[in-house]
């Protein structure tokens, strides 16, 4: 520890802080712009000054360690002040070179109200300007469908370059030109292939990156601002929901160290367009093939009707992405009061099994385990399509370890971080003892196998993951204080509702055999979208959008989309969060639970439940971990052994890809113009332009 | 200095030639493993002689490739660099110093002059074979005023003389690189004219009187205000006769 006196009051900090760092443990708050937590340190804004006492100039704190503090003549310890009239007049005359440059927009620009420059204009600007020259003018560049760019506005503070190339991964900004000319683009202004792309507009401390899709929508003080959990991959990113009225705006990041650090992925971010389009605001009736509006009691009627004549061995319920523990904990006791086994939360069918025990289907070794594992091994998952935000974790591990030896078994793809590629299929993973690479895990004190769920969504998942875990359990991965065994998944409700245990009961078919023709004369599908029921069986739709599920439906329920319902979620690592309501369902639509609560009325099994909060206690009565908001229950690492021990046969096939496109993974996001605009980017169509 | 960008035309397609591309990779392997695009300024600079003076689209790219960097840290190094040309500049650069003791020994008739024989500033001129551009200081201030045309430093230079070059320039002659006028490099116009006393040299000269102590300071005396000679005129008149030699 170091000892340093910072504005008269002695602090200790460790030598290899900042000087920006030891003040603000000092509780001084440093003015910056260039300077980001989670970026390599630029120095280049100046706006950090602080006087070090015995040093002629100020010295700008955010590059200066604390190691480099002289002590004073008599050896007392190094000296700082944040608020002597030489550092006031430092920043006031880098506030007001800052200022030459930079237009008087603010009126007509959207990081109005939250502008870094503005606000410490506030504090550091003077009122007018002695500058007569002309101001420079910059060409605005076109660097993708997501950011905006006025570049008029921009400092030069290079957080964005920086981002692009440490965190993203993707080199693609860049500043050309040099001095008074220099211009941040990309190259020849190409658009930005960056799944985290967005979050450069959040790091521009000025109105030069905004966001494209919501630009001139709304001012920051007139939103409402909800803090909720994004559903958009299995990660639960914590976000925060802007809201004007009822209307969603904007989907900004909250931190979360555990989670998303403060990135979110372009999905998460973007998809708030998909939110007001293609939604379903009152129920529908298939009448003579077509789909009719109806009343909910007409609908409930159709629906009761069907089921009395149902044999319930005949009549199946299954659970899409995007459902919250609530209404899956409602409708499998609905189902359960019918007497129906046949009920799946794995639409796309990966073979996980929770009577295999908790640390079979979840993320053991925790997002923010990646931080200390040292390898990894990824088995039929790309990390970068299924939770862009855990990538970019995987990638901070690989650039701060001297080495970080990842192996790929699966198809090849483009991560952010050079990998070993140990081979396409299984039965590389039922021989990755005998490989090269496994020596890297078994010397690795903390090695994470990390196990893509949509990888096991094959007739011999179940083996798959009974290899992974054997892998895990033979390379070291599982031992006292670390479970390496991880599955990624890619659907937010997957783990609570294998939580639930929302899997075929004794008997009960799985959704493969629900979809398959004949096998059902009922099925309520939950959002179910990504599946394709044969035709014979009445479908019951409960969901949000018009889309593939509300197509095949005969009879449609409108529900709540997330930012619509306070609801909890359980993301890959099992930690379950809480999400709170931002706005309301439009029209007739209600949230999903108190639909099943009211139809249940009319099938004359009713829920014991008629609020939220009642049904909550229920839950939490049965699921006792669903309480622990921003908790993980662990898994038991004897259930991994368990399942290392299954065996089986594997098939030959190589694994596939498991999200084809990125930006279209669920109902949302398929609804969306802006996700459509960026699918044509990324697959080099030409984008057809959303509405801005 | 101006915002700089890659020219509209541009040729399809670049690659170095097979003894640049020898040349390229010994440069490459100077460096460590790992470290390769630290050869980014030596290749390009070969792109750019290659090109005849100047760095196509696909140059940059072609360099970017090679060293296995992202294409805008490329683009970045050659729109910094001003050395590093984005546009064609005719089969003959010249490049005009401008800077401030090239400015005060004449550097402005040379632009006119430049003006009247290529025409605007950087623009290739109509026989494509010119193209002139204002640069900052070229480091060969003795001998301003001075321009750099292609690889070779023209100096000590009058209006008359640089038509001249240019003239032979254009009309395939070789005009010998250098001074201009009767000097050899940097040396004294006319012949030495310092130092000139041989027993400087015999090592018997001792310094009149005591050496000062610190007390006694150095105070400047009557003559420091004192002009011994007359004011010089303006240097370019002074010059010797460019037709001479």
């Amino acid at each position: 520890m170091t000892k340093l006196i910072i504005d008269g009051k002695e602090i200790e900090v460790p030598p290899e802080y900042t000087v920006l760092q030891a003040c603000e443990a000092a509780g001084a708050e440093i003015p910056r712009f260039c300077f980001h937590e989670r970026l390599s340190i630029a120095g280049n804004c100046r706006m950090c000054l602080v006087e070090l006492v015995g040093s002629p100039k100020p010295v700008a704190s955010c590059a200066w360690g604390v190691r480099d503090c002289r002590p004073g003549p008599k050896g007392e310890p190094p000296e700082i002040k944040t608020r002597s009239p030489m550092v006031r007049k430092a920043r006031e005359g880098v506030m007001e070179f800052l200022l030459i440059n930079h237009p008087l927009d603010c009126p007509i620009c959207d990081q109005g109200g939250e502008c870094d420059l503005q606000d410490q204009a506030m504090a550091y600007g003077v009122d007018q300007s002695r500058f007569r020259e002309n101001k420079r003018a910059v060409e605005d560049k076109y660097i993708g469908a997501l950011v905006k760019t006025v570049m008029t506005r921009c400092i030069h503070c290079t957080r964005c370059i920086r981002f692009a190339a440490e965190v993203a991964g993707v080199p693609e900004l860049g500043a050309i030109g040099r001095g008074e000319d220099m211009e941040i683009t990309t190259y020849l202004e190409e658009a930005m292939t960056s799944e985290l792309q967005g979050n450069v507009v959040d790091l521009c401390p000025v109105g030069a990156l905004t966001s494209k899709p919501y630009a001139f929508s709304a001012r920051p003080w007139e939103l409402n601002k909800s803090e909720s959990i994004d559903v958009m991959d299995a990660l639960g990113s914590a976000i925060r929901i802007d809201t004007r009225g009822r209307e969603v705006m904007r989907i900004l990041p909250r931190v979360n160290g555990d989670i998303n650090e403060e990135w979110i992925s372009d999905k998460t971010r973007h998809v708030v367009d998909g939110l007001r389009m293609q939604r379903l605001d009152q129920p529908y009736l298939r009448e003579n093939g077509r789909l009719r509006a109806a009343s909910w009691s007409e609908a409930f009627a159709a629906i009761a009707g069907k089921l009395a004549r149902a044999n319930p061995k005949r009549v199946g319920a299954l659970v899409g992405d995007l459902a919250a523990v609530e209404e899956v904990f409602a409708l499998k006791d609905l189902m359960t009061r019918l007497g129906v086994v046949n009920f799946d939360c794995r639409q796309d069918g990966p073979m996980l099994d929770p009577r295999w025990g908790r640390a079979s289907y979840i993320f053991n070794a925790t997002i923010a385990g990646i931080d200390i594992a040292d390898a990894l091994l990824i088995v039929g998952a790309n990390p970068r399509k299924e939770a862009a935000v855990l990538n970019a974790r995987i990638r901070k591990r690989w650039r701060a370890a001297k080495n970080f030896p990842i192996g790929v078994i699966g198809p090849k793809m483009s991560l952010t971080y050079s990998y070993d590629y140990l081979g396409a299929g299984p039965e590389t993973l039922s021989s990755i003892a005998r490989h090269s690479f496994a020596d890297a895990l078994r010397q690795a004190e903390r090695p994470l196998v990390l196990v893509g769920a949509q990888s096991l969504a094959r007739p011999d998942g179940a083996a798959i993951a009974a290899f992974a875990a054997k892998a895990a359990v033979d390379l070291g991965a599982i031992k006292e204080g670390w479970n390496g065994f991880s599955v990624l998944h890619s659907a937010a409700s997957r783990v609570g509702a294998l939580d639930l245990g929302f899997v075929p009961g004794e008997g009960g078919l799985n959704a493969r055999e629900m979809a398959a023709f004949g096998t059902l004369d009922v099925v309520f599908l939950l959002g179910a979208d990504e599946i394709d029921i044969a035709p014979g069986a009445f479908a019951v739709y409960i969901g949000t959008h018009g889309d593939r599920g509300a197509a095949r439906a005969d009879v449609v329920l409108p529900g709540a989309a997330y930012p619509e319902k306070s609801a909890i979620y359980v993301n890959t690592e099992g930690r379950v969060q809480m999400a709170t309501r931002a706005s309301f369902p439009p029209g007739d639509a209600r949230e999903d639970w108190a639909i099943l609560r009211a139809l249940s009325d009319v099938l004359g099994k009713r829920l014991p439940y008629d609020s939220l909060a009642v049904l909550r206690a229920a839950l939490y009565q049965s699921y006792p971990h669903f309480r622990r908001n921003g908790a993980i229950a662990p898994g038991d690492a004897a259930d991994v052994r368990r399942l290392a021990e299954r065996g089986g046969a594997l098939d030959k096939a190589p694994f596939r890809e498991g999200v084809g496109d990125f930006y279209f993974t669920n109902p949302i996001a398929r609804a969306s113009m802006v996700m459509a605009e960026c699918s044509a980017l990324a697959q080099g169509r030409p984008a057809m332009k959303a509405a801005q | 200095m101006s915002v700089r960008r890659l020219a509209e035309k541009q040729p399809s397609a670049f690659a170095f030639t097979a003894e640049n591309l020898a040349w390229a990779k010994a440069q490459i392997a100077k460096y460590p493993l790992g470290r390769q695009r630290s050869a980014v300024i030596p290749l390009l600079w070969r792109a750019q002689q290659q090109c005849g003076g100047w760095l196509p689209q696909k140059a940059i790219e072609a360099v970017a490739d090679m060293l296995g960097m992202a294409k805008i840290r490329a683009l970045e190094v050659a729109t910094f660099y001003t050395m590093f040309n984005l546009e064609p500049v005719g089969r003959f650069h010249v490049q005009l110093c401008g800077t401030t003791p090239c400015m005060l020994r004449g550097s402005e008739e040379l632009k006119k002059a430049l003006r009247r024989l290529i025409g605007k500033e950087n623009r290739v001129s109509a026989d494509g074979a010119f193209l002139w551009t204002e640069v900052e200081c070229l480091g060969a201030c003795v001998n301003a005023p001075m321009v750099q045309i292609n690889a070779d430093y023209y100096e000590d230079l009058t209006p008359e003389t640089l038509t001249r070059i240019i003239n032979d320039l254009s009309a395939g002659r070789t005009p010998k690189p250098g001074p201009q006028i009767d000097r050899c490099n940097s040396a004294p116009i006319g012949g030495e004219s310092t130092l000139l006393d041989p027993s400087l040299y015999l090592g018997e000269r001792r310094h009149p009187g005591e050496p000062l102590t610190d007390a006694e300071g150095k105070k400047s005396g009557e003559a420091a205000n004192v002009h011994e000679a007359p004011m010089p005129r303006p240097p370019i008149a002074n010059a010797p006769d460019p037709t001479r030699n």
